[in-house]
């Protein structure tokens, strides 16, 4: 073993970066969120052996082979339960899970949304590019009604999920959004991601070239960056759209987009963003907002601490040990009714 | 009959059924009545006997719960066949565990609750006391309740409460009837109810008047007398197979100085030991009741991957949604015991009866070729041994290892003289190490085949495992097809190889009779009880019990090539017999199948051996 192992270095980017020969197709998305993520990692402060990243199957489940870390390329949509146990068997671990929209809203729906109820202290990635990529094409459960893909030859008649709703209605206490075409975003929400305590849920809105070609150009596209990205900060109004002339006002139990100097619209009429807001109702609100009608927002939307469950644990393990009495399996099994044969 | 005392009869054995309904404390009486008597020195063996549901409609045959304990002065190894006595206190119970009653046995009923909506609602046409039901039986009539109702009299309590005192009232008769001292079922009532001096009075007077009614009726034909059995010398505890699994699974994490992982989903007969290990976080267990069959595995595979020891308990169905998991950790090669508390299937089947049909699942139930190592505790108390076994050999060896136990174990409970957890084998832990500087995450020690446990947080030794093929040494990610089967037989020997840490098998018997008796598992105490019998009747007959399901015992071929008939005995369609077919070719062995969701009786055994003796 190293020594001085508790000292952080001065990481820089090479340091997270394996050995191994990076597999995704050329032009995918991926490459950048990798790229953001190694350098993200050296602004940390984290000693670079606890990291861990654990990950499902996909295509973005092949992170963890990328990152000169440790790393767990697990089973399908089981990446967060297995995250849980890694941070609840060593809570000191900066523990990372990547996850496609498959893996985390399919297959794996069920850990997804506990993990987020639990509260535990790890960052969950999802990378969303509402389709299967390495199963070559099939649509998933955020691809929009009507999609046609090989196994909705005729386009998709089901409903899509929405990531936000589901980490609000699981009571997550971390929700970001960035798009992989910003590698700065990205780099500052995966910090900012890092340092929330409880489950950090940042949805990546993702491009597979091969089989959903330009499906966020909606947001992403150059030509449609003014006026359809808002980026949120927080005790920031929201304004967005060319020189931050639009804004977000709510008007009743709604959110409209307004002009500023139009209709006597002022900065005061402008919704200030409250990430840390308990309630979240104006998060939600704010997570569906989707063009055509509103900007899609990004950056860190919902933002609120809460009791973590390894916090949790340990408090409780400290209250059961001060009142123990027992302190060894030895105790234990002499504890309660014995009796001797002489 | 001489001046009113009755007379004593002595006896080697004795078995107790009592049987109420699913609220009326049965199992609290037979586990005082077992309690008692093991103090008293008699070796013993349980058996509850409950239905799925918690609280049946009353006075159902469904709703009855039934607790078995026989206790002798010999060594006793099954909770018996019959019972000598049964109780029964309401017409569903008479109805329902009467086939479980010896004829010309003693059968106690509760007379009060022998009325017509009773005796129909339990499916009898008329009433059993009178239409000759009961002619081969020695029956009381006991007005139970009105007696405990009389008993409790100008106590402060309502009626539900008096009533429910009545099982302690049952529990006075037994302990007359066997001549036992109600001084420790007094001492657990007083500490039951400390808060309640009422119900404790009440319970106290119930149990009290019980033992005056049995001595003063003459409908009890004599009192029995069991004296102590010959047992070893030291200090005893009563223990149960899902406490003893607990216990045995926390002794291997402390002597590892590990924490103990536990990843658990609720299911029968299993849950008892989540309880367990949630009760004891003051010594490093950490549990985690996942949110489903699958959280609970991956979450234990990820404890185990970042250095701790890993654990999921299940039952069946569970074990069934389990084995991508398993097979990740058979992949990965990391430490992982999985505990498969088997009940009665397919399906959801017979969550409350046990059954051995799981080690088809152990053995090979996932994709691929995936071996893993399969180990079986054979009675409540070596629930213990067998759970400190699989965690020694999972941390060791660097792979999963599945501990069957069943419904039967998981329940039943014997008096256990238990060790000193120094007393158990060491755990001695690979580590991981750097060869010239680097380290190769799949370098193995050559004796075991095991690979280095390189644990998150320690610096150098940074890599990635997971689920696809990897490159021998390396680690890497590999589709290189030589190397892939010499990894899927790497696995394999690796597996093959726990065989050299495993103790050889024993037989019970001088070894040249002409039957094998061959048990697993559960079955041990019917089979060795039976075996035991015969081989004092000088019937030739053998007997070896497999703890060690994968890989066996190396002396299991030497040993089988002695006899010209084996028979497996098991709770399934004879599973084991055909994995010891396979593994044993041109051997003649026999399957002996009981599919009942109930555990071997003796007197079946001796007749199956003694058939198998004649030709």
């Amino acid at each position: 073993m190293e020594a001085l192992a508790d000292i952080p270095k001065a990481y820089t980017k090479k340091d997270f970066e394996s050995d191994q020969l990076v597999r995704w197709c050329p032009g995918c998305g991926d490459y950048s969120i990798l790229s953001a993520m190694t350098n993200a990692l050296p602004q940390l402060g984290i000693p670079r052996e606890n990291f861990v990243f654990v990950s499902g199957i996909g295509c973005a489940a092949r992170f963890p082979y990328y990152m000169n870390t440790y790393g767990f390329h697990t089973i399908h949509g089981r990446g967060p339960a297995v995250a849980t146990g890694v941070k609840l068997a060593n809570p000191k671990l900066s523990v990372w899970e990547v996850q496609g929209d498959g893996d985390a809203l399919a297959i794996g729906g069920n850990h997804f949304i506990h993990a987020l109820r639990r509260n535990i202290d790890i960052n969950i990635l999802l990378f969303n590019n509402e389709i299967y990529g390495l199963t070559k094409g099939q649509y998933s459960p955020t691809s929009p009604t009507g999609l046609v893909t090989k196994s909705t030859p005729y386009g998709s008649v089901e409903r899509p999920f929405h990531a936000a709703e589901l980490v609000i209605g699981a009571q997550g206490t971390f929700y970001a959004r960035t798009i992989d075409t910003n590698p700065k975003l990205m780099t500052e929400i995966f910090v900012h991601a890092a340092k929330h305590i409880g489950t950090s849920l940042v949805e990546v809105l993702q491009n597979c070239v091969i089989f959903n070609d330009d499906a966020h150009a909606g947001v992403t596209a150059k030509q449609n960056r003014d006026d359809f990205q808002l980026h949120v900060k927080h005790g920031q109004p929201l304004l967005f759209g060319k020189d931050n002339k639009k804004g977000i006002r709510l008007n009743g139990l709604k959110l409209e987009v307004v002009t500023l100097s139009e209709n006597g619209i002022t900065e005061k009429d402008i919704l200030v963003h409250d990430a840390n807001n308990e309630d979240p109702a104006l998060h939600l609100m704010l997570a569906r907002m989707a063009p055509p009608h509103f900007p899609m927002a990004l950056g860190v939307i919902r933002e609120v601490r809460a009791k973590t469950y390894d916090e949790a644990i340990a408090e409780e393990r400290e209250k059961i040990t001060e009142n123990a009495k027992y302190h060894s399996v030895d105790d234990l099994l002499k504890s309660g009714e014995t009796w001797e044969i002489k | 009959m001489v001046n009113g005392k009755k007379t004593t009869t002595e006896l080697e054995k004795v078995v107790i059924r009592f049987a109420g309904d699913s609220g009326d404390g049965m199992q609290l009486t037979g586990s005082q009545f077992s309690f008692t008597s093991a103090l008293w020195g008699n070796d013993l063996a349980t058996f509850p006997d409950f239905p799925a549901e918690i609280r049946a409609p009353q006075g159902t045959v469904e709703g009855v719960s039934g607790f078995q304990v026989q206790i002798g002065k010999i060594d006793i190894y099954t909770p018996g066949d019959q019972a000598d006595v049964l109780v029964a206190m309401n017409p569903a119970a008479l109805k329902s565990n009467l086939q479980f009653a010896r004829k010309g046995g003693n059968v106690i009923v509760d007379l009060d609750a022998f009325v017509d909506r009773n005796i129909e609602k339990a499916g009898f046409a008329s009433n059993p006391l009178e239409d000759g039901t009961l002619a081969d039986y020695n029956v009381v009539e006991a007005p139970i309740s009105s007696l405990t109702k009389t008993a409790l009299e100008g106590l402060q309590l309502d009626n539900k409460s008096i009533m429910r005192s009545k099982n302690m009232f049952a529990l006075g008769m037994m302990y007359w009837l066997f001549d036992r001292s109600l001084k420790e079922t007094e001492k657990y009532i007083d500490s039951k109810f400390k808060k309640t001096p009422a119900l404790a009075e009440g319970n106290k007077r119930a149990l009290n008047a019980g033992f005056h009614y049995a001595e003063t009726i003459e409908a009890l034909p004599s009192m029995y007398k069991i004296p102590p059995a010959i047992i070893e010398k030291g200090v005893y505890r009563h223990i149960s197979g899902n406490t003893a699994t607990a216990w045995g699974l926390m002794a291997a994490a402390e002597r590892a100085r590990k924490k103990l992982f536990l990843g658990s989903y609720p299911i029968t007969p299993a849950s008892d030991i989540l309880h367990e290990l949630s009760r004891h976080k003051n010594l490093g267990v950490i549990t985690m009741q996942a949110e489903d069959e699958i959280a609970a595995v991956c979450s234990a595979i990820g404890a185990s991957y970042a250095g701790q020891l890993g654990v999921t308990t299940s039952s069946g169905p569970g074990i069934a949604l389990k084995g991508e998991a398993i097979g990740l950790a058979i992949m990965a090669e990391i430490p992982l015991v999985v505990v498969d508390v088997q009940r009665g299937g397919p399906s959801t089947g017979l969550p409350t009866k046990t059954e051995q049909a799981d080690i088809n699942i152990a053995v090979f139930g996932r994709n691929s070729e995936s071996p893993a190592v399969v180990l079986a505790a054979s009675t409540p108390a070596n629930c213990f041994e067998f759970a400190y076994m699989a965690a020694k050999i999972a941390m060791e060896h660097m792979t999963p290892v599945i501990l069957l136990t069943d419904g039967y174990l998981a329940n039943g409970s014997e008096p256990w003289k238990f060790p000193k957890t120094a007393d158990m084998p060491p755990i001695n832990l690979e580590e991981a190490k750097k060869s010239n500087g680097v380290y190769y995450p799949y370098e193995r020690d050559t004796e075991k085949l095991a690979r280095g446990w390189a644990v998150p947080g320690t610096p150098g030794f940074e890599h990635r495992i997971g689920g696809l093929e990897k490159q021998e040494k390396t680690g890497n990610v590999s589709y290189d097809p030589t190397n892939h089967e010499k990894m899927v037989r790497t696995r394999a020997e690796k597996v093959e190889r726990v065989a050299n840490y495993i103790p050889d098998l024993e037989v019970q018997g001088n070894g040249d009779g002409k039957l094998l008796v061959v048990g697993w598992g559960g079955t041990f105490g019917g089979l060795r009880t039976a075996v035991t019998e015969l081989q004092h009747a000088n019937k030739k007959v053998d007997f070896v019990h497999f703890n060690y399901i994968n890989p066996l015992p190396k002396n299991t071929k030497a040993i089988f090539e002695k006899y010209n008939k084996i028979v497996v005995c098991e709770l399934n369609m004879g599973q084991f017999a055909s994995l010891l077919r396979s593994k044993f070719p041109g051997m003649n062995i026999l399957s002996y199948s009981k599919i009942q969701g109930q555990p071997f009786l003796v007197t079946e055994l001796k007749e199956v051996f003694i058939e198998h003796l004649k030709d």
